[in-house]
């Protein structure tokens, strides 16, 4: 029983890591009907920022620039690496997708693989081959619960990434920028007719995705402090069928899905030889699929409309 | 002299020449290279004859750029142009001659030409027939995702498993009973009966894949949408989670040892195959009720047509010659590792069909041989090379969504016919 639960704090960690880069995915494909296959870079290059934003805090303080504790510089890092994540979010919307919208919709998506190519690849020639580690910003305490034991830094990762998801629920149900959301996700012909830009609606919502997705980087790196430019591969497709797997525009099925799946990854790496992992979690995804097609939360639709 | 002239007189220095004109040049040209190549390497100053098309040397070392230019504008563009143009009268003719007899009989002279060319070109160092080789596979491998993404109008991205499906189950026909392996302590049959064994090893790796396919097929073709995307996905990571599974193929160290057997005529041969069939395929009734499929499903089911079953057996058939490429691309290189089949892998097949064009045999050609030349000739500038590829195909798509040649038809009579002056 203690090593269920303790498998289960590991598997709600690794399941918000999912839930954070799926709900960019959910979100882009809600309003767009597009595959964001760039997202997963957005995540790696989101990690890189806060490891230099950081990097560089810390070294100002080290020099007696700015005294700043380190809880207000893993919140600045934070805050910092949102804004210039979303940035390049918002960059990738104008270069690859905006110049496809009238274009088929596979087009786009082979833009946002390129993108993700050039991603990977400028980082590697930005910063060599070499792995970075992130700067631990908290001290690791451990807690022992009857045996379980929870690192605060694991009880933050959970807690900041529900909280986020919350936030991101409220904005979209309650803000006139959701309704715009989610009027676009329902209809993307009729809602420019009413006043609002679809370029705009379009561009925050890569930019939200995009500051997601460096939350997401940022807390991955500070629970596994190895970066390299192709860590954001794996997640990102996985996360990307965890999006879709929740249903079409629906924040709930994206964070639920992607939690279920880092339920399916470690509980299986638990019971199986763990080299079984990917068989067992993608078995498990399509057996799902067959008989759901629409994913948890999604709406049948018809993808003709939009070809 | 206005532009429209200048065009006009380009466009007639290279009008009025036949498909069969173009082969004789490009044959002569190629004999030069092989007779005269290194003499005039040397005049020019060339350490040996540019592999390439002088693109390797000239971004290795600019200083050779002026070298390389007169070398590849002495052996191939003025011989090529020369000859094509100064026998376009009797190449017209023999082409004229040939189509009227027989288009199955003018095609097998084309092809034998056209092998003939680039088996002299090849025969020059074993990089051009590596490379070569591997073209003629991303062809078949482009051709067979077009036929999905592009005539079907899906999105399918399991080819790497289809791939890696044909690559084992055939490798596990040659090196189980013509090799000392694993599988067998001795190997049983001798190794001269491989290459009839072959073949039929490779129609067993295209069905394995075709068995594959219809995991995929029967729950994303229920609804249509992106589940084939999704669905595809995931069956591409169950395949290569299984085979690293799976010891008594190696795991995740991969399957080495293959026989030999994939010689340059044999891929030639099977990748000819590959186009004539697919390409009849993409022509029959049953290729046109796939694009009705694509255009409007309700309207092609209003039409009689059986919608699923069309778009089963295409995906099938496509995943077949997946398969077949697949075991060819393991005999090629003689060891496969499940590695190879993953997301890069996808993202070079998918950025071929996307650049090339869709809904095009030839669309599929022009993409998959410029990637894989871009791919090798950019191949001195290492990481580069992982920006400038993706640009050119962003810049691609922003102004050619459809990819370079797409929405063509591929009619070996309108290709093999003379080509007679426009005057």
């Amino acid at each position: 029983m203690v090593f269920f639960f303790q498998n289960m704090i590991n598997a709600l960690q690794w399941g918000s890591f999912y839930a954070l880069i799926a709900l960019g995915y959910s979100m882009v494909y809600s309003i767009l009907m597009l595959f964001n296959f760039a997202h997963g870079d957005i995540f790696m290059v989101g990690a890189y920022i806060g490891f230099g934003v950081s990097t560089g805090l810390i070294a100002l303080t080290a020099t007696g620039v700015i005294a700043l504790p380190n809880w207000l510089i893993l919140v600045l890092t934070i805050l910092f690496s949102m804004f210039l994540t979303s940035l390049v979010g918002m960059l990738v919307e104008r270069i690859g997708y905006r110049p496809l919208r009238e274009a088929p919709r596979a087009s786009a998506a082979i833009t946002g693989l390129m993108i993700g190519i050039i991603l990977e690849t400028g980082n590697l020639a930005l910063l060599g081959a070499r792995r970075v580690s992130f700067p631990s910003l908290i001290e690791t305490t451990t807690y022992n619960l009857g045996g379980v034991y929870i690192t605060n830094k694991k009880i933050m990762i959970v807690v900041v990434s529900l909280a986020i998801m919350l936030a991101l629920d409220q904005f979209i149900r309650r803000s006139k920028w959701g309704m715009a959301i989610r009027a676009m996700a329902f209809d993307y012909l009729v809602v420019p007719l009413m006043g609002i830009s679809i370029n705009t609606i379009a561009r925050m919502t890569f930019a939200i995705g995009s500051a997601l997705a460096a939350v997401a980087g940022i807390l991955f790196g500070m629970a596994y402090p190895v970066l390299d430019p192709y860590m954001g591969i794996l997640f990102g497709w996985k996360a990307f069928v965890a999006a879709i797997l929740g249903g079409r525009g629906s924040i709930m099925g994206a964070c639920l899905a992607g939690f279920l799946l880092g339920f399916i990854e470690i509980f299986v790496a638990m019971i199986f030889p763990s080299t079984l992992r990917d068989l067992i979690a993608y078995s498990i995804i399509m057996l799902i699929l067959t008989f759901r097609p629409h994913g948890f939360f999604g709406e049948p639709y018809s993808a003709q409309l939009r070809l | 002299m206005t532009k429209t002239d200048k065009k006009h007189f380009f466009s007639r220095l290279f009008s009025g020449i036949p498909v069969l004109g173009w082969l004789l040049g490009v044959l002569i040209a190629v004999l030069l290279e092989r007779y005269l190549g290194e003499a005039l390497a040397e005049i020019l100053g060339l350490p040996k004859i540019p592999v390439l098309f002088g693109f390797v040397i000239m971004l290795k070392k600019p200083a050779l750029i002026p070298g390389s230019l007169a070398f590849v504008i002495l052996i191939y563009i003025l011989p090529i142009w020369i000859i094509a143009r100064l026998s376009a009268p009797a190449t017209n003719a023999a082409a004229g001659f040939l189509v009227r007899r027989s288009v199955g009989l003018s095609a097998m002279i084309h092809l034998a030409l056209l092998y003939a060319c680039i088996h002299i070109w090849s025969d020059i160092s074993a990089y051009r027939v590596l490379a070569l080789k591997l073209t003629l596979i991303s062809i078949m491998l482009t051709l067979s995702l077009n036929v999905v993404n592009g005539y079907m109008g899906e999105f399918s991205c399991s080819h790497p498993g289809f791939m890696a499906l044909g690559a084992y189950v055939c490798s596990i026909f040659t090196v189980g009973p013509f090799i000392n392996d694993r599988f067998f302590d001795q190997a049983i049959l001798p190794l001269f009966l491989a290459p009839y064994i072959f073949p039929v090893a490779l129609i067993f790796g295209g069905l394995a894949a075709a068995a594959g396919a219809l995991f995929v097929a029967i729950p994303s073709f229920r609804t249509r949408g992106d589940y084939l995307a999704i669905i595809s996905l995931a069956f591409m990571f169950i395949v290569k989670s299984l085979i690293e599974n799976l010891e008594f193929v190696g795991g995740p160290r991969g399957l080495g040892g293959q026989p030999d057997l994939a010689s340059l005529p044999t891929v030639f041969i099977w990748t000819v195959l590959c186009v004539w069939i697919i390409n009849n395929f993409v022509r029959s009734t049953l290729g046109k009720a796939m694009n009705a499929v694509r255009d409007d499903e309700l309207a092609a089911a209003a039409m009689t047509v059986n919608t699923r079953n069309t778009k089963m057996t295409a995906f099938l058939f496509a995943a077949f010659w997946a398969g077949v490429a697949g075991g060819l691309f393991a005999h090629v290189l003689r060891y496969v590792n499940p590695g190879t089949f993953g997301v890069q892998n996808l993202a070079e097949v998918l950025a071929m069909v996307y650049f090339g064009g869709l809904n095009s045999v030839y669309g599929s050609i022009v993409g998959a041989v410029s990637l894989n030349l871009l791919g090798e000739a950019l191949r001195p500038l290492e990481l580069f090379k992982w920006i400038i590829i993706p640009l050119l195909l962003i810049l691609v798509m922003i102004f050619r969504p459809k990819g370079l040649v797409a929405f063509k038809e591929f009619d070996p009579r309108r290709v093999l016919q003379p080509k007679l002056k426009s005057e």
